[in-house]
């Protein structure tokens, strides 16, 4: 009973329109930020006089998903992307609303749930 | 000052504007029913006696099925004061729901901590223990001296030692309000809460800034 009580603060605040990824699956993540606008630019608009201090600003993160982790609302992927030599890692909570799309650009094809031997270096 | 009986349900979490992430108690708060008023005059205080969660009949003591029955009240789980000096709002037999909270930003929260049981000193007070290394023998998690030399000659009354711990009862102050839905009587707070899943909860209006 208070299980269900629980689930009915976390079901409404789940997202609904999840693309169906997986682990391997080469992805493009958009986040959401808001961004400071600073003293300079809004000079530059001097035709609008509203006082705009914040503006909404997308923002792609690509590579491939090496994991998925927890469940509900707690759960949470990993983003891995090489970025000039050098690997980059995010953990995105799946359910956060700073995500605004997540599109799977490649299908992986891997036997494993965690792909951390990734991490261990391309040798080329 | 207000308040309101509750129950723990559990821990979860939700994100906020931002996309950031806030851990929550979600409560099960009230609905409660206003059982006797204390009357300065007679009981020599002012109070509001509160009872949450209907209790099985036939579970009921007569003196407890007597109580309630001179309210016109059937029986229930659990009867908690709160003092308040101006109680006029207040009638016998009142319902008051989680939509007291709705204008307020914290409250404070009372509750029974989980026991823990005999613990040593480390876990119950936060003593540091003995050094890790360096020739220590056996005596790694132990408090060290407990007293000085022949004077005084004794261990001074109040020393923390091990002991009992846990299952007693603790207010976490300044709460902050995240949610309410007064529909399925739903209360959330920021951060954790005294006591288990299932255990009752104490909730007051936080005075103050």
């Amino acid at each position: 009973m208070l299980l269900d009580i629980r689930q009915t603060v976390e079901n409404p605040r789940l997202r609904k329109n999840i693309t169906p990824f997986r682990v391997g699956d080469t992805v493009r993540v958009s986040i959401t930020v808001k961004e400071r606008i600073t003293e300079e630019e809004r000079d530059k608009k001097k035709g609008s006089k509203e006082k705009i201090t914040e503006r909404e600003k997308t923002y792609p993160f690509q590579g491939i998903v090496i994991k998925r982790k927890g469940g509900g609302i707690r759960e949470t992927f990993t983003v891995r992307k090489d970025s000039f030599g050098i690997g980059v890692e995010r953990v995105f909570p799946l359910h956060s609303p700073i995500i605004s799309e997540i599109k799977v650009l490649k299908k992986g094809n891997v036997r494993r749930a965690k792909l951390y031997y990734l991490r261990d270096g391309k040798k080329r | 000052m207000i308040g309101l009986i509750g129950k723990k349900v559990g821990m979860t979490q939700i994100f906020n504007e931002d996309g950031k992430v806030i851990p929550v108690t979600v409560i099960k708060a009230g609905p409660c029913k206003v059982v006797q008023k204390k009357i300065k005059e007679k009981d020599g205080y002012n109070a509001i006696q509160l009872g949450f969660e209907d209790m099985k009949e036939n579970r009921a003591t007569k003196p407890i099925f007597g109580h309630f029955k001179k309210f016109g009240l059937k029986p229930m789980k659990i009867l908690e004061e709160i003092r308040i000096e101006d109680i006029s709002k207040f009638k016998e037999c009142d319902e008051i729901k989680v939509n007291i909270f709705s204008n307020s930003k914290y409250v404070n929260i009372q509750g029974i901590s989980k026991g823990k049981g005999f613990m040593g000193v480390m876990k119950r007070w936060g003593f540091k223990g003995m050094p890790a290394s360096h020739g220590t023998h056996r005596k790694h998690r132990h408090p060290g001296a407990i007293g000085q030399r022949t004077y005084p000659g004794r261990v001074f009354l109040g020393k923390k030692m091990g002991g009992k711990t846990g299952n007693e009862k603790i207010t976490v102050k300044r709460l902050s309000v995240v949610g309410i839905d007064s529909e399925k009587d739903i209360l959330l707070v920021k951060g954790s809460v005294p006591g288990s899943r299932g255990s009752a909860l104490l909730i007051v209006s936080y005075e103050g800034k």
